[in-house]
């Protein structure tokens, strides 16, 4: 059988980001995968160089539009790094929670879109459904709906106050509620089996070879999670990574179904625990010297690397990102697929093109 | 599923007929900018802190604007601002459709008391 070159993307239904991926097939088999990105650079690690460091958090903040929180959490970790800054225990806690309703916000719009990529148009919409009530709680505990805008250097913007805090159980309960109804469906129901079970299937020792990061990870049976660092608060809250040993397409979403849960649990451990004080400390002076930091997105690890010379630009800013470090092993898993399980295996990594191009 | 379609299948639907039913507006949104020229001492402040220079103000004459287009309504402006005369509303108002920029001036001064 000849071989033959098929087009995917940058334009495809599936793709809610541009990513081209040229598939070499044998009839309905894909041989190999070759790739090709760069189609959103924004050159934002360049605009460092020439914005204020604290004016920076903004632009951090929209490396990415779905773990965008978590950009400026990094960013504002390496520069109080740098800095010796040590922020209140009270916005330490802050930024746990807002991370977490990021990563619930993260993982209910995948779920959404792979019930699309299927297919499953209702399950599609009522995960979306779900999710809106979690942008509610962001849009009134910090102001933003996706862009939060909540970090700053030294501290957070915002408190949460006493109304918010009681209330805040009741939302959550809810959303647990609501959230069991829709992840019941994925993990029991056989259309969705029929779909995603030993689809893509990566071995352990691969996923770890192929330096996989976050879900993609887990699901093939590393419980690595960037959160047992301690980072932020999540050093005084109890957090047991969720993990799969099948290493497919469903074991996948079986893990960020999970870890849905996991984070609404995260949540509540860190509201009964919240302490008081002040939520920012002055900073005064600039950044000097060099650091790294490493954070748990939605998607996976993230690295910030920043080279300051103490002036009020950085010299050098750099992120690897979640989705970056999963496309080797999605090249990987689309090499002898079906043609028709393409659209299923580049969503599983849960790609995210904004931020590895930046 | 069809225990969670059947459920829904008699609610009411989750969204609403927007445009015509407006959004429920949240509060603590991080909205529209308003300014008040009364209180204002035109100290330049608010244009210094402004990330993506969407404000511009001047000494004399006493004039300040904004960029519509380029706010991002972040809210540097209004916790950078002395005299609390800018201020977030939780409605985002209606959208800005012309490049034009938005000025506002000085109140003029009241007539000296003899």
């Amino acid at each position: 059988m000849a071989r033959t070159i098929i087009p995917f993307g940058p334009q495809h239904p599936v793709l809610p980001e541009p990513v081209h991926l040229d598939l070499v097939v044998e009839d309905e088999r894909v041989v190999e995968a070759r790739p090709s990105i760069g189609f959103v650079h924004r050159g934002l690690e360049r605009l460092a160089e020439v914005k204020d460091y604290v004016e920076f958090v903004y632009v951090a903040e929209r490396i990415c539009g779905i773990c965008s929180f978590i950009h400026g959490q990094s960013y504002c970790q390496a520069i109080e790094t740098l800095m010796k800054v040590s922020i209140p225990p009270r916005a330490q806690y802050l930024r746990t929670i807002w991370g977490e309703l990021s990563r619930l916000h993260s993982h209910l719009l995948w779920l959404g879109l792979m019930a699309d990529a299927m297919g499953f148009e209702s399950l599609f919409m009522h995960s979306w459904r779900v999710r809106e009530k979690v942008l509610n709680i962001i849009e009134a505990t910090t102001g933003g709906r996706v862009i939060f805008g909540a970090c700053k250097i030294g501290g957070v913007r915002r408190d949460l106050d006493a109304e918010t805090l009681r209330t805040l159980g009741g939302q959550l309960d809810d959303i647990e509620r609501e959230a069991r109804e829709i992840t019941r469906v994925f993990i029991n129901d056989n259309s969705v089996k029929d779909r995603l079970c030993g689809v893509g299937v990566l071995g352990r020792r691969e996923a770890y070879e192929l330096g996989c990061v976050g879900p993609m990870l887990r699901a093939s049976g590393v419980p690595q999670d960037l959160r047992l660092s301690g980072y932020a608060a999540y050093g005084d809250l109890v957090l047991e990574p969720v993990t799969r040993s099948e290493g497919d397409s469903y074991a996948r979403c079986a893990v960020r179904c999970d870890e849905i849960f996991q984070s609404i649990d995260l949540i509540r451990q860190a509201l009964s625990r919240l302490p008081g004080g002040d939520i920012a400390v002055k900073v005064a002076g600039n950044p000097d010297g060099e650091v790294v930091v490493r954070a748990e997105q939605p998607r996976g690890e993230v690295v910030y690397y920043i080279k300051a010379n103490a002036t009020k630009h950085v010299q050098r800013f750099r992120v690897r990102t979640p989705t970056f470090a999963n496309l080797p092993a999605m090249l990987k898993v689309l090499q002898g697929c079906d043609l028709a399980d393409v659209p299923i295996l580049v969503l599983t990594i849960d790609p995210c093109i904004s931020c590895t191009e930046r | 599923m069809s225990r969670l379609a059947l459920k829904w299948a008699f609610k009411r639907p989750a969204t609403c007929r927007y445009p015509a039913e407006p959004r429920r507006i949240i509060p603590g949104s991080r909205g529209q900018l308003m300014f008040d020229a009364d209180s204002c001492v035109f100290c330049t402040v608010c244009a210094k802190k402004c990330p993506t220079g969407a404000l511009s103000v001047s000494r004399s004459p006493k004039k300040w604007s904004i960029d519509r287009l380029l706010c991002i309504s972040c809210g540097y402006c209004v916790e950078a601002c002395p005299k609390k005369s800018l201020e977030l509303t939780a409605s985002h108002g209606s959208p800005a459709v012309t490049k034009d920029r938005e000025f506002h001036e000085a109140p003029a001064p009241k007539p000296a008391a003899r």
